[in-house]
């Protein structure tokens, strides 16, 4: 398991000055990098090169560096959060790149995720379907004992399940149609799975659904591509759930 | 000269909060309606207290850095939360959790404080559990618990290795239904970069608008820093890429006290450096030393043969290896506490025996509990985590021994405040990992969820009425005032002068040489004489920094080196004084080891007749020698003790 050097690679990015500027493709040469470093390292280093060179660095969104913020995307060769299954961009390893390849990075591309710079893409449309009922309505203060209400150990797991999602957006990148069902869907059925959350589940459903399209993005027609591109696994059964919900809300209507 | 009062109520330890309570002065609705507070970071702490004070009535508005306030890193911490529920039925109290804590924190917490934590502990869970937190459930449906480090009971409530995602993804809904209410009012990638005060009283901040690099003026009646610790003064820590300590250092340059900055803790549990190219370092949780079992090998000539990659964990025979915490701390074993764990097992690779080719690192084996368990049940435990590490390191945990060495986690130093909460700067308050008052010289394990999620669900809410009550006659703050106009000027020139120096190298060489500095000399052991050269090396770093920094791109637009580059600038101030701290307290006591005060066993010593004091710094301005001031701290309830855990 020692690390390799990749003595040489080629890093064909997407750079963009702001929103309103057009757009282009850049390549940089990078050499000597270790097979142990990370994808974000990789990139750390070739801006450390562009910024000793008088270039502006490229720029990325990242934070926590360990898969779990969500911060990070990128589209690599064609992937979201590219070749390694189950994992966020910045816990990608470049023991998963050839020596001598050319690595495509693109932002996410979706109507409703507009580029801000570089790879940066602004996902506020995520937090205002979160806003229009991705919640439960209980103020601080008030509440039972946590073991008042007792929930069935399947019921807690598959809540967990859904609830894992880290709305990095690589569901909507990956999505021909650019659809947000996963992260729609995962958050209904995290609530909809604890009675805590039945009681406004309904309600919950609608609203986030009617906001998910005012955002823009695409309809779901069901091709399971966001399913595979997930970094945490979320199911597409979960998206299912979501149609029952939105269905058994608006027969009551 | 300022003179600080921690304003502990009298009476007995068990009755402090709730007469407190009693005493101090209430909002009426009406009056909430007429009040902004302002709110920068977004985590546990920053997050709960926006949303319960937005639910209250009062108008909120809260600032994070990140695309996302659901981003903010409490959402990074994996294994659980602490509260003193006693659902296991093994004696756990208010008073155990107290004293436990305490006791972590090797006799460096305001008892008052810690008390008030633990009193509060079982309500979070509860509000958690009401907000939809999928904590773990037994088959009868009850919540799960597990142990953690430094106690003897299992009070940590945990969901898989993801509780502060989950605690976070609840107080970020509770944000979300206010902001859907208009009562929040939300500014992402946005930072904080000056405090503006008016007639002696917080009332509000200069910010970078990180989208459009604008300097932007933010109003309140009063300003909650809430942005976490400063761990990311060493460079390579277990924080996240953007953490840093700019509001706190911005409150500390504004007149707020400094507490206890040497502080800091080391997490025995990350994943080991893998070379130069390293940007940061990843946490294994420490759950996960409930199962796993800690050791090195017995013989230097195994030690050299794994450092030459010639053989695995697997070739040592059971009788070769050396479970040093079972060892030493019979009683704890690899339960002991952090700074504990992180000692020994760098005493382990001091002394030749790291196992990995760098030689900084020992093993963390799960063979024992899947042969004991099965696999299966250590996959449904801790199967995020396993699958986290194999990612990183290519190696697969549920047949060879996971590498392990010590990084840098948590800051326990932070913004001095009173029992309120408010620093000395009156209308300025600091909660959750930003302030300094509950975990002493080292956190417990579960313990910083905990402390982030009280600060801002069960005690500001309360006490910043107390403040705000006198504040009813006040109109808005008016963002044209004298003194918004001239903080916006230095931030400006502050961020210009960076922007034109022109030099040569770049913010992340700098930082680089920085964490260096620290790693070295303020990090797990100090010395007088490593300290004293710290201190002069940072200064020349800074001067260096002043000449030749070189920041690209343009200076009115999005620029990640403009950004970097601010953060860096308080890293070397704030490395600066954490020295000094260190120099000054001569005494070991938790995280803080000092060389030159140990035990005949090498476990650190502390001095309780002349350091049983919480050291606040106030600054004097550029250049000059801060002022010392020392907060005595006083034991009423806990007899202090050298703490053991043999």
């Amino acid at each position: 398991m020692a690390d390799k050097i990749l003595k040489e690679l080629t890093i064909k990015v997407w750079r963009q000055k702001n929103a309103k500027a057009q757009g282009k493709f850049e390549s940089y040469k990078i050499n000597n990098i270790s097979t142990g470093t990370s994808f974000l390292e990789m990139l750390d280093i070739l801006n450390e090169e562009l910024v000793n060179g008088g270039t502006e660095p490229i720029a990325f969104d990242h934070d926590c560096r360990e898969g779990i913020c969500g911060m990070c995307s990128l589209f690599i060769d064609g992937r979201a959060h590219g070749p390694d299954d189950d994992i966020t961009t910045c816990q990608l390893h470049m023991r998963k790149f050839e020596d001598g390849a050319t690595i495509t990075i693109e932002p996410w591309r979706a109507g409703a995720f507009p580029v801000i710079k570089d790879l940066i893409v602004d996902r506020t449309a995520f937090e205002k379907i979160l806003q229009a009922g991705g919640y439960i309505s209980v103020n601080t203060g008030g509440v039972p004992d946590g073991n008042a209400i007792l929930i069935s150990q399947d019921d807690a797991e598959e809540a967990m399940d859904a609830a894992a999602c880290i709305g990095c957006g690589a569901c909507v990148a990956t999505c021909k149609n650019s659809s947000a069902m996963l992260f729609v869907s995962a958050k209904v059925s995290h609530l909809a799975k604890l009675p805590q959350g039945r009681v406004e589940a309904a309600r919950r459903a609608k609203s986030m659904v009617a906001k998910m399209d005012e955002m823009g993005f695409g309809n779901c027609t069901n091709t399971g591509a966001c399913e595979v591109e997930c970094p945490k696994g979320i199911s597409i059964a979960n998206i299912a759930r979501l149609n029952r919900e939105f269905l058994v809300a608006k027969i009551k209507d | 000269m300022t003179v600080l009062n921690s304003k502990i109520p009298a009476g007995p330890i068990a009755e402090k909060w709730s007469s407190h309570k009693a005493a101090i002065k209430v909002v009426s609705p009406a009056n909430k309606r007429k009040l902004d507070i302002i709110v920068v970071g977004t985590g546990l702490a920053g997050g709960s207290a926006a949303a319960s004070m937005a639910e209250m009535g009062y108008n909120v508005k809260a600032f994070c850095y990140q695309d996302s306030g659901r981003r903010a890193h409490s959402i990074a911490a994996q294994g659980g939360i602490n509260a003193a529920k006693n659902y296991q039925n093994d004696n756990d109290s208010v008073h155990r959790l107290f004293y436990d804590t305490v006791k972590g924190g090797d006799y460096r917490a305001r008892e008052a404080n810690v008390h008030r934590l633990a009193e509060v502990s079982g309500d979070i869970i509860d509000q958690c559990v009401a907000q939809g937190v999928p904590f773990a459930r037994e088959y009868g449906g009850t919540l799960s618990n597990r142990s953690f480090g430094g106690v003897l009971v299992s009070r940590t409530f945990y969901a898989r290795g993801q509780t502060g995602q989950q605690l976070l993804l609840g107080c970020y809904a509770s944000m979300n239904r206010m902001i859907g209410q208009g009562k929040i009012e939300m500014h992402e990638r946005n930072e904080l970069l000056d405090i503006v005060i008016i007639e002696g009283k917080a009332r509000g901040i200069i910010t970078r608008n990180l989208v459009t690099g604008a300097i932007e003026r933010h109003s309140a009646h009063a300003v909650v820093i809430a942005t976490g610790g400063y761990g990311n003064v060493f460079f390579l820590s277990t924080n996240a890429m953007g953490c840093n300590g700019g509001a706190a250092w911005q409150a500390y340059k504004n007149g707020a006290c400094f507490a206890n900055p040497c502080y800091v803790q080391i997490h025995p549990t990350c994943i080991p450096i893998h070379g130069e190219q390293q940007s940061k370092l990843t946490l294994m949780s420490e759950s996960l030393r409930n199962d796993g079992r800690v050791w090195t090998p017995k013989k230097k000539e195994d030690a050299v043969k794994l450092q030459k990659g010639q053989i695995t964990a697997n070739d040592i025979a059971e009788e070769d290896r050396d479970f040093y915490l079972e060892r030493r701390y019979p009683s704890y074993g690899n339960l002991v506490p952090r700074d504990v764990a992180s000692r020994a097992a760098k005493e382990r690779c001091d002394e030749g025996f790291g196992v990995n080719e760098t030689g900084k690192a020992v093993y963390l084996d799960f063979k024992y509990s899947i042969e004991r368990l099965g696999k299966d049940v250590i996959e449904a435990r801790y199967g995020n985590l396993f699958q986290m590490y194999e990612k990183i390191t290519d190696q697969n945990p549920y047949e060879l021994p996971m590498q392990i060495y010590p990084a840098i986690h948590y800051t326990m130093g932070g913004v001095w405040v009173d029992y309120n909460l408010m620093t000395n700067i009156p209308g300025l308050y600091a909660i959750g990992e930003a302030n300094f008052s509950d975990h002493g010289a080292n956190r417990l394990g579960a313990s910083a969820l905990m402390q982030g999620l009280a600060d801002g669900y069960f005690v500001l809410p309360y006490t910043i009425g107390d403040y705000l009550a006198d504040e009813i006659q006040v109109p808005r703050i008016d963002v044209n005032h004298q003194e918004f106009v001239k903080k916006e000027k230095a931030v400006t020139d502050r961020m210009t002068r960076l922007y034109n120096i022109k030099g040569s190298k770049s913010v992340d060489s700098f930082h680089k040489r920085l964490g260096n500095i620290m790693w070295e000399y303020v990090g797990m052991a100090r010395n007088e004489d490593g300290l004293k050269l710290a201190i002069k090396e940072i200064q020349k770093l800074r001067e260096d920094f002043y000449k030749d920094l070189r920041i690209t791109g343009d200076y009115d637009a999005m620029n990640i080196e403009l950004e970097k580059a601010g953060r860096v600038e308080d890293f070397i101030d704030l490395g600066e004084l954490m020295a000094r701290d260190a120099l000054d307290r001569k005494e070991s006591c938790g995280g803080h080891y000092r060389e030159e005060s140990t035990t005949e066993d090498g476990e650190a010593k502390r001095d309780d007749d002349n350091f049983a004091y919480v050291s606040a710094w106030e600054y004097q301005g550029e250049g000059k020698d801060p002022i010392l001031h020392k907060e005595e701290l006083v034991f009423e309830n806990v007899k202090l003790t050298q703490r053991s855990y043999k």
